[in-house]
Order: C-alpha cells, then structure tokens, then sequence
C-alpha cells in the first residue's frame, strides 16, 4: 500500500484529479520513482460496486456539485445545472468514458494552418504535432489495450452495430469497423474479455474496459510513491512572493480545510473545475487568477460538435445488447471544405436504455410524437456524432459569484453557442446519419440535440506563445513553472476524435518530462 | 402505497357502486381512486381522490402509451399525494379544470377527446406546473423497472454473464 505523505512535505508533487490526465500521470510519475499526492473529490468505486441500472449509477458516479450554464446551447435549457455527464470518483471519467481510442489525424495538430482563416474562431496550431506524439500515442495504446493496435483483434459487432455497417456499406463508406476500443476483446493485462453486457457508460463490472480506477491508481499505490486522499477538494492553490506554487488548500473527507504542501502542482479536475480552481486562486499577486497573463483560462471551451441519430425500424434491433460504442465510420472524419465546413467528424454506434433514451431523445418533449417514439424502443439503432468543433474565445467557464458550492467556492459557469462551422458541421452529420439508417429501411429517424458534454476541453490551451494560451507545449504553465496542467482543458484544438487516448499521451508525456525536469534539478 | 389488488371487501361490484367514473378507466370513491377493472387501488393520503385522477389522466396525456395500464401512471405521481406537495398540485389542477371549463367542459376529465385535453396542455405547457409534472414523469414513469418489459428493454444484465452467449449479434433480418 502506498506510504502516506505528511503535509507539510515539500517535496511530493500534488496531482489534483484521477481521471484519464491525473490519474495516469499519478501513476507514470509512481512508476519512475516520484513522489505524489494525488487529490481526488469523489469517492473510489470498484467494478463490484457499479450498477447496471442507469439512473442508480448516474446518482452513484455523476459529477453533481452546483454549476450554471449560460449561452444559446440547447443544454443550457434543458439540463440547465448540469453541462456535463461526467464523474465524480476516482479514476475520474475513464469509469464512465465509452472506451473509443484513435489518435488525432497528423493535420488536425496544425488546424489553424490547415483550416486557414475562420470568422469568429480562435483557432491556432498546437506547439506539438504527430510525429512528436507517436511514440507516446504507442505506449497510451499499449497502456489501454487498444483494439485493432498491437495485433490486438477488433471486437464483435453486436446487433446495434450490424445495422450501422449495413447501412454505411449500402451508402458506400469504406472506413467501417468495431472501433479502436480500450475494452478487451481477448482477456489483457490481468483483465477480462468483453462480456458484451452493455452499461459501458455506468463502469465496466468485468473490468474488460479500460479505467484508471481498477489500473494505473492501484499500480501508482504499489509503488508506495503515491498516496490517493479521496473525497478531498481543493479549493485554492497558493504560492509565495516570488510567484512560485507553494501547496495547496484543500477540503478533506470531514469537510475540514486542509493544506497540503508541494514542489510543484498538476491540475487535472477537468476543463470546468481546472480553469475554476485557477480562477478561485486569484491573489493579490495574480488577481485574474493562476496562470492567466494571456486573459485565456477558462476561454475556448470545446465540447465537440455532437448529436445523435436514432433509426427506428419494422423488426427488433435491440441496441442495448452488448457494447455500447463499438461500431465507427471515419469516412467523414477527413477535412474537405467542399461539404461546407471546415474540419471532420466521426459517427460511432451507441445505445441508451429506455430511462435515459426517455430523458435525451427530444428533451422537453411530450406527447405522441415522443411516446411513439419510445414505443419504437426495441427496434431503434442509435449512432453518436462527434467533430470538431471551433475554439472560440466567448466560450468560456467563468466564476459565477451568485452561486456557491457545499464549500461556499464560486461556482463554474459554462457559457457555450455553436459556431456556425459547428452547425453546418451537425446537419452534414444528421442528414448522413439518417441516409445510413434510411439505406437498411429505416422508416423512422430522429436528428437527436447534443446530450450534457463528456468531451470537456480547451480551456488551459497549450500555446507556442504565452500571449495565446495558458500552458506551453508540457502542459507547464507559461506564467508559473512550477504549475502544471494535465487534462483535456490542455487542449488546442479538438479535433474530430474522442480526447481520451490523447489525454492519456499527454499524461505519459508530461510525467516524463517531469521526472526528467526533477532529476536535472530544475523542479 | 398503490396496492395492485383491491382492498379488502372491495369487489369491482362494491368499487362501482360507491365510486363515478373519472375518465375512461379510473374510478374515484371516498378516498381512493381504483382502476375500473378493479386490478388497483391507490388510497390518497393529502390529495382529493378527483385531484390525483385527473393527474393521472394528465400524466397519460402528457406521455401517452395505449399499452401502458392506469397503474403504472398513477405510481408516477403518486409522490406528489404528501402534505408538502398538495397545494400545489390542487391549484395546478383546478387551474387545468379552469382551463376545460373555459372550452365549455364540465371539467378535465370530462372531456373525451385525447386531441381536446392535449390542447389545454399546449396552452400551459410553459407553465412551472405542468413542467413539474412533466420533468417527475421522465423518471417516475420511464425509471420503472416494471414497465421496462413492456417496452423490451432487458435491464441489468451483468448477473447474467451479459449478453455474450444472450443474443448480442442475434439480429437476423438485414
């Protein structure tokens, strides 16, 4: 078990968040021999305790703490205190997360260079690009089990995905397979095959997809170099007169404050609580908050271009057998401005059970147009649509000082509209989804509004230049050396893939640069 | 609590007899509103037997499925039968009476039509009760692990195995 670490000890890092970012580099800094508290706000759940029941588990995992939301989102209205689906826990929300695992495309690293000039958009290239990251890319797959990398065989298509390849093959797209999945479709690193049980968003209970939770946090522990204080949140990161990270303030399980100190900080809380924890920090000496010379944390909140589409159909599908998202067609992921935007997107296969089909299908909705709909349950396929979407500086998370959390700390407020590359983006998406399901005889469709965001980012952004960004090209911050970031809020640009497997490179990334940086004396 | 079976001595004649009709299938007596094949009877605790079927009627409206029985709505709202919950849900209810006999009905559940009563829902859909009840029934009613079947959908899974060796590929029409 992991020897715990006195507060007053200097010299440990302090990770904040365990999810995909803080929980991976808790344990890669573990593994070469560093020092870490890793501080997390939720509780731990294990695959025992994750239930097959998707209001019990959303009750059990959800983050729920007070936020608001503002801006013309459809989200904003419908699920007004609630902008995200995403995990309070330990392992963060790689209990929750789908497991779809691809790597950006080698353009999407330069996307102002690539896109050129968009009206409105903050776009700007990250300080990386893909030949930087393949080898961390690999070692992510590796650390996942990533289907179709390494040899590894590609999961079964289950009923939910025969119909997505029928209907993508009718329409002529190439591109079309399970996915590259962090969930095993062979027995992986001491875990299980897929048992095709579906729940893949409430935690696996086989352990057959990858979490944190159940590999990296208990690896890190038995190094005895890293000590997880859960239910612990931080509220304020302090520094000393010479602008450097100090320790950090926290309130522990008993709800008392805490101060823990530090040679150095990573925020990891995810791209609403990391820019709100810099914000919360301001001080007399950074008055606009941690790490905010440029004016960026907190701006260019992405969240993807998302929707679904629904098809019903005269026979039973079933979707909810089986794996939730493994089913992809990256035909459209390309960037070609000939359809009217800039940038791509992928359509992945995923299934809701009726209570949450019943809540996301046409929020606010009601009467027979809806209920027919739902009586359709059994026979309906569902797809997810997930693009880039543009950066723009009004999308931000800000403090909202009329609305205090259970610790009395300002709220995050989410402030979010689409780009109107983001709209002509998602009815390219919906008019594509349909023609698939309409291809196999669909004789119902439903162009389905974006759900509360999983995919958070942009909101620390990494930048060549301190002027346009938070963090430089390590995740470390321009102003503060001794501050990291390691999260999705690190994020440049989008691109059209699901984050997790980038956030993971990242963080195997950033750890060893860390490490590196420690043993040269220069943290 | 909703008992699926009639109380003691309550035999649909006895239900009958002592009970109107309210809407095309419930009943309401002293004290309690029963389906009018008798199969349930819900005794109210803080609201007027009329008051919880016509939300139950309400309820139907809102989010009508023809092969959902009676029972299963009035489970939906019959959180709201508390002390703390009655006013309000009275005054939404005469408000929605207000608004029949404003349409030349004697009340809600006096009209027949589906169409009729969905049109007074239209014009208050706004409203922060009818919102009330509408946001309750997204999970009183969908979240019922009884209606799940009636709808197809299987539920847990995992204390099966899942549905590896269940029919996960079982598709067999495209």
């Amino acid at each position: 078990m992991a020897a715990p670490f006195d507060l007053s000890d200097d010299t440990v890092i302090v990770v904040i968040g365990t999810g995909a970012g803080g929980g991976v580099l808790s344990n890669e800094l573990a593994q070469r021999g560093v020092s870490v508290v890793a501080l997390e706000a939720g509780g731990r759940y294990l695959p025992e305790d994750y239930v097959n029941d998707e209001w019990e588990s959303f009750g059990q995992l959800a983050w729920l703490d007070p936020r608001t939301t503002s801006g013309d989102w459809r989200v904003a209205r419908d699920f007004s205190g609630l902008p995200a689906w995403i995990v309070k826990a330990v392992g963060g929300t790689t209990t929750h997360w789908a497991g779809a695992s691809i790597r950006f495309q080698d353009h999407e690293w330069k996307a102002a260079t690539t896109y050129g000039p968009v009206q409105g958009a903050n776009l700007l290239d990250w300080p990386i690009g893909a030949e930087e990251m393949a080898p961390w890319y690999d070692l992510a797959e590796k650390k996942l089990g990533v289907t179709r990398t390494n040899d590894i065989p590609g999961l079964p298509g289950c009923n939910n995905y025969k119909v997505f390849e029928a209907g993508a093959k009718a329409l002529g797209y190439k591109e079309v397979h399970t996915g590259r999945m962090a969930i095993n479709s062979q027995d992986y690193d001491g875990r299980l095959a897929c048992q095709q049980t579906g729940f893949c968003f409430q935690g696996c209970k086989w352990g057959a997809k990858w979490s944190a939770a159940y590999t990296d946090i208990p690896r890190g522990e038995a190094t005895g170099n890293l000590e997880v204080r859960e239910r612990a949140h931080v509220a304020r990161i302090l520094h000393d007169d010479a602008g450097k990270v100090t320790g950090v303030e926290y309130f522990d399980a008993d709800g008392n404050l805490q101060m823990q100190k530090a040679r150095a900080v990573c925020v990891a809380g995810n791209s609403f609580e990391s820019p709100r924890l810099l914000l919360n920090s301001a001080s007399s000496m950074f008055p606009d908050g941690l790490a905010n010379s440029s004016g960026q944390v907190g701006r260019n909140y992405m969240r993807h271009m998302t929707g679904s589409v629904y098809g019903v159909f005269d026979k039973p599908v079933k979707m909810w057998r089986g794996t939730t998202m493994a089913g992809i067609i990256q035909d459209e992921a390309r960037h070609d401005p000939s359809r009217g935007f800039v940038g791509g997107y992928e359509l992945e296969t995923l299934a809701l059970g009726l209570p949450f089909m019943a809540a996301f299908l046409d929020p606010g909705s009601w009467g027979r147009e809806f209920t027919t709909a739902l009586d359709s349950y059994e026979n309906m396929a569902g797809m997810w649509i997930v693009g880039e979407d543009m950066p723009q500086e009004t999308n931000r998370v800000t403090l909202n000082h009329e609305v205090q959390d259970q610790y009395g700390l300002p709220v995050a407020n989410v402030h979010f509209s689409d780009h109107p590359n983001d709209i002509a983006m998602r009815n390219h998406a919906y008019r594509q989804g349909i023609a698939v399901y309409e291809a196999v005889g669909a004789t119902r469709t439903f162009p389905t509004p974006p759900y509360p965001s999983t995919h958070n980012l942009g909101t620390n952004r990494m930048s060549e230049n301190p002027r346009d960004g938070v963090v430089n090209k390590w995740g470390q911050t321009h102003d503060i050396a001794n501050l990291f970031v390691s999260d999705g809020s690190q994020f440049t640009t989008g691109a059209a893939e699901n984050p997790t497997l980038t956030i993971v490179a990242l963080a195997i990334r950033q750890a060893d640069h860390i490490a590196g940086e420690l043993s040269r004396g220069n943290l | 609590m909703i008992e699926t079976r009639p109380r003691k001595g309550l035999t649909r004649r006895a239900l009958l007899s002592r009970s109107m009709a309210a809407g095309a299938s419930l009943v309401v007596g002293a004290g309690f509103v029963a389906g009018s094949d008798a199969a349930w009877a819900l005794e109210t605790q803080a609201l007027r037997p009329e008051t919880m079927a016509t939300l139950i009627q309400m309820a139907r409206d809102i989010y009508p499925h023809d092969h959902l029985a009676d029972e299963y709505y009035a489970i939906a709202v019959k959180g709201y039968d508390t002390a703390e919950a009655a006013e309000g849900i009275e005054a939404g209810i005469a408000g929605l009476n207000a608004a029949a006999q404003g349409k030349g009905h004697a009340d809600y559940l006096g009209i027949s039509w589906e169409r009729d009563r969905v049109d007074i829902l239209r014009s208050m859909e706004d409203s922060a009760f009818f919102q009330q009840i509408r946001g309750g029934l997204v999970t009183g009613l969908y979240n019922q692990k009884a209606v799940w079947p009636l709808f197809g959908y299987e539920g847990e899974s995992f204390s099966q195995g899942g549905y590896i060796d269940r029919g996960f590929d079982d598709i067999n029409w495209l």
